[in-house]
């Protein structure tokens, strides 16, 4: 017999399976992406259907309650995902470096004592890749 | 041989004309040397300032950090054919003497990068604090990057055209100074330090990395590993 909790997990998660295909079909999240969402939410799913399932695999570890695995994973999925964000901020950061940078470098200013007049000249140089 | 004096300066207002003054004064008779000055998103009178006593200025639209502002001057130097760069802190600590002790080495061609040490010098005195922190980030240098050195910190650094051509900066803020040590050991650079003078005012003190900051710039170099 399914539960009331069970009906609202399994809610949550047809809403989120919808987020993440809409999301591949618009391209925002890739095909790669899609499957490992898609592994997880299987999992989940299961999981919340027949809880039992998940006492097996505690055994398995030596966790005695499937719950206890169940919370175990979700905070090792959780440190990996605030680790990747991390990794995507910093990256993002350096992108911004980067046209700082580029704009920079463009837009030169000239020593006031050797150009009074002009206050500007464009420079030809320009960011390698970095 | 050209070399471009870079200085990074992040709301220096107050110091940045003398501190260019300075450099002007013992770079009289070097025709191939020019000072340029990184304007870091400053919100005080810093552009202004440098703009007024008469050197290039290179303006970041937002500021971006010390690794920010060192990468477009380093870019600049790149780009404009220099055959050395020197890397100068704004707030006046270092003199501008020691500049011929870093080039000394590139110009020889005993090294690729030169650092200009506080820790090696007998002059002026580093606060324990200061020694502290230096002599941790040393290690911590060595740790991550595999690449011993006396002073993993100090802004006063030198560059040959091998350099300027092969380093490339992936941090932003203060943890660039250890990432040169991660490129140098990459691209198998050769390394020189020289004793500095330091110049420690209450002004450059307050104007340092702060201690609470460390903690900060080590998780920011193991991020970096895995980008």
């Amino acid at each position: 017999m399914i539960t009331p909790i069970q009906v609202l997990l399994l809610l949550i998660l047809v809403f989120a399976i919808s987020r993440v295909y809409l999301r591949t079909r618009d391209g925002s999240i890739s095909s790669s992406a899609f499957l490992f969402w898609m592994g997880l939410f299987f999992v989940v799913g299961i999981t919340v259907i027949d809880p039992s399932y998940t006492t097996v695999i505690a055994d398995q570890f030596g966790t005695g309650r499937g719950v206890d695995i169940a919370i175990y994973l979700s905070i090792i999925l959780l440190y990996y995902l605030v680790f990747r964000t991390s990794v995507m901020l910093e990256n993002l950061r350096h992108e911004l470096t980067k046209l700082v940078q580029a704009l920079a470098l463009k837009n030169y200013q000239l020593p006031e004592s050797k150009n009074q007049n002009s206050t500007s000249k464009t420079a030809t140089t320009n960011l390698k890749e970095r | 041989m050209s070399t471009l004096i870079i200085i990074p300066a992040f709301n220096e207002a107050p110091v940045i004309a003398t501190t260019i003054t300075h450099i002007k004064k013992h770079l009289n008779g070097h025709l191939n040397s020019a000072i340029l000055v990184i304007d870091d998103g400053s919100t005080d009178d810093t552009y202004q300032m440098a703009r007024t006593a008469g050197v290039f200025v290179l303006r970041h639209l937002l500021n971006r950090g010390l690794g920010g502002a060192l990468g477009t001057g380093l870019a600049y130097a790149r780009d404009h054919h220099y055959d050395f760069a020197v890397t100068l802190d704004a707030d006046g600590q270092h003199d501008p003497e020691d500049i011929n002790r870093v080039l000394q080495p590139l110009i020889t061609s005993q090294a690729d990068v030169v650092i200009g040490s506080r820790t090696l010098s007998h002059q002026g005195k580093l606060p324990l604090d200061r020694k502290i922190i230096i002599m941790l980030s040393n290690l911590l240098t060595e740790l991550l990057f595999n690449q011993p050195t006396t002073d993993s910190l100090s802004g006063f650094r030198g560059f040959n055209r091998r350099a300027l051509e092969s380093i490339v900066i992936k941090t932003d803020r203060m943890e660039v100074s250890n990432e040169f040590f991660s490129e140098i050991k990459r691209l198998g650079l050769k390394l020189a330090e020289v004793p500095i003078k330091i110049i420690y005012t209450d002004y450059s003190r307050s104007k340092g990395q702060s201690h609470t900051n460390s903690l900060n710039i080590i998780y920011k170099l193991l991020l970096r590993l895995f980008r």
